[in-house]
């Protein structure tokens, strides 16, 4: 039991990471990001290039990465979302931008670092063992440690920066923001970078351990947009108790319902559908998102 | 006058459009002997059924991803009552569409009362949900699918035969190809008899606001529900002779990736148009099939070219002819 708990912590920490940089861009632009998934690939791979075949340090590769996907972010949300927002009828359309973006960021990572799965050395070697009860290889307890100070520095710097209040002022009210001097523009611009960033970086620190490959972006999507749905969209905690949540339900019910063939995720759809059915905005999101 | 002359110009289009595609194509097809053109084209007819249903709940401002789930719920029925419980085709396929339009409701009634993403994303769910559960149920036969569907039998009425069997057929694409684009054709005069409806005029006012149109005495609710499962047919319709056409099913015949496709034709047609589901399901398949030329690009130029075409015409392909007709 106390197995399942720590593999739930582990999981939820990674998973509420991703979780944070959907739900940011959700809060800032009302974009749906299909391409979350394939950002974090994207920095999956850069990791490996740079920590895996050049054999830079490990801290100055994730580095390169955050900085590498923040400036991608940054210029999808100025030449992509932007005109799109500001020219189309309806909000939706942002959707197919988003989609086709994705596509892009698949074909991109296609051509430059191929198909293949790629892994990289192991960061520290080594296995926590508590008495048999608790087993835990060390370097998963690095990352896990390396992902929840990522979520605490990213609630400090949403709460006591200057910057981070007004990606919070321009999530609650747009209009409002700017009428009170907020250059909307640029914050919109920063906080994609930001949530771009977020999932470059949990790429760069997965790439460690379950290493990386071109199919995963897609489903991850998915597992992100869940959490956030979970916790309430556009909320930046409840994505982290989303995260939490999911992570959780994977490692029990993975344990628990092993014997009745897989159903795992049948399982935790169908009652996530049924939990949203009763409480259509998640945990605390706003009405209608 | 205008009126009379713009109804004229409509008969005239709708008659040029169906020569086209029920006389010019196939005896373009014969000349040209390019029979596996039939299956594409059928696939296409198909998708753009399915991608209908997407487009009549965007109609009610809801962003559909769960069309995949009902195409599945589909063929699975027409499968199972074909090959399981012996019922002719032509009974199975009004049946799969009724069964999708059901599990719709059910499903409904629920979820939609949500809105905006929080529907796009549980129904993205349900797409998923729909492929598990076809891998998990017993009668779906899991990963396996059901395969060996026959083709459709003969349909008679009193003795005289309306469709003969497709099996006598000299090439059955044939057939199939006529099949899937009269069902096009009848699905897409359907939907454009509907926007011009009243209830498409409550449509539209739904999709600017619900609360005010349920403020005037419009049963919100009841449309809702009347859109979805219309929609779920045509997604279940779609589904049903795509597993009679491929002969099989199997529970990745329809998942996360065909359901935001289908709603990517709706997008790239044009939302605002009754006919914009049907240009982009064609332009989308027809543009991924020409670049396989390209080879290992072709997704890098496929995807470039959405993202263009976003930027370009944010509100779709058809929206060329609206701002041609604002400036005049």
């Amino acid at each position: 039991m106390e197995q399942i708990l720590v593999n739930g912590a582990y999981l939820g920490a990674q998973y509420a990471l991703i979780a944070l940089g959907l739900t940011l861009i959700f809060a800032l632009m009302n974009v749906m990001n299909f391409a979350h998934g394939q950002m974090y690939v994207l920095g999956g791979f850069v990791t490996y290039t740079i920590y895996g075949q050049l054999g830079m340090p490990y801290a100055l590769a994730l580095f390169v990465t955050a900085i590498t996907l923040a400036v991608v972010g940054a210029v999808v949300e100025k030449f992509l979302f932007r005109p799109v927002i500001k020219r189309s009828q309806r909000d939706e359309s942002t959707m197919l931008l988003a989609a086709g973006l994705g596509f892009f960021l698949d074909a991109v990572i296609l051509l430059v670092f191929g198909e293949k799965q790629r892994g990289v050395p192991k960061l520290i070697n080594g296995v926590f063992n508590w008495d048999f009860r608790v087993i835990m290889p060390y370097d998963r307890i690095l990352i896990f440690a390396l992902a929840v100070a990522c979520i605490i520095g990213f609630m400090l710097f949403m709460q006591y920066s200057k910057t981070g209040r007004a990606l919070r002022a321009l999530a609650q009210d747009r209009d409002a923001a700017q009428l009170m001097g907020v250059d909307v523009d640029r914050y919109g611009m920063t906080g994609f970078a930001l949530g771009a960033m977020l999932a470059g970086i949990v790429g760069g620190l997965l790439v460690t351990i379950t290493g990386v490959n071109l199919g995963m972006g897609g489903p991850t999507s998915t597992k992100a947009f869940m959490m956030v749905m979970i916790g309430g969209a556009g909320v930046i905690p409840g994505a982290i108790f989303g995260g939490l949540i999911l992570g959780f339900m994977e490692s029990i019910l993975l344990s628990t319902l092993a014997s009745y063939g897989d159903i795992t995720y049948l399982v935790i759809f169908v009652s996530l559908m049924i939990f949203l059915a009763i409480r259509p905005n998640g945990l605390m999101g706003k009405p209608w998102g | 006058m205008g009126l009379i002359i713009m109804q004229n110009k409509k008969i005239l289009f709708t008659a040029l459009f169906l020569i086209f595609v029920l006389v010019i194509i196939p005896s373009l097809i014969v000349m040209t002997s390019r029979w596996d053109l039939y299956y594409t084209l059928s696939s296409v007819a198909l998708l753009a059924i399915a991608s209908a249903g997407v487009w009549l709940t965007f109609y009610i401002g809801r962003i559909n991803i769960g069309q995949g789930a009902f195409a599945l719920v589909g063929g699975y029925v027409t499968a199972i009552l074909i090959t399981k419980a012996g019922f002719s085709f032509w009974l199975a396929l009004p049946f799969s569409g009724l069964f999708a339009a059901f599990i719709s409701v059910l499903i409904g009634l629920p979820i939609l009362r949500l809105r905006g993403v929080y529907f796009a994303m549980i129904t993205l769910v349900l797409t998923e949900v729909g492929r598990l559960s076809a891998l998990a149920l017993p009668i779906t036969n899991g990963a396996k699918g059901i395969s060996n569907i026959p083709l459709p039998g003969e349909l008679s009425f009193a003795g005289i035969t309306i469709i003969p069997d497709f099996a006598s057929f000299e090439n059955p694409r044939m057939a199939f190809y006529y099949l899937a684009s009269v069902l096009m054709i009848l699905c897409f005069a359907t939907l454009y008899r509907l926007s011009n409806s009243r209830l498409g005029h409550l449509c539209r006012s739904m999709q600017q606001n619900e609360e005010l149109t349920s403020s005037i005495g419009v049963n919100i609710a009841a449309i809702r529900i009347i859109i979805f499962a219309l929609s779920s047919f045509m997604g279940g319709i779609g589904g049903s002779i795509f597993a009679v056409m491929s002969q099989s099913i199997y529970p990745s015949s329809f998942q996360v990736a065909d359901s935001i496709n289908f709603m990517l034709n709706c997008f790239l047609g044009g939302l605002g148009y009754v006919f914009g589901p049907m240009l982009g399901t064609v332009v989308l398949y027809f543009g991924w099939d020409l670049l396989f030329q390209t080879g290992k690009y072709q997704m890098l130029i496929y995807s470039s070219l959405l993202i263009i075409s976003m930027l370009v015409l944010p509100n779709g392909l058809l929206s060329i002819r609206l701002s041609g007709r604002k400036k005049s």
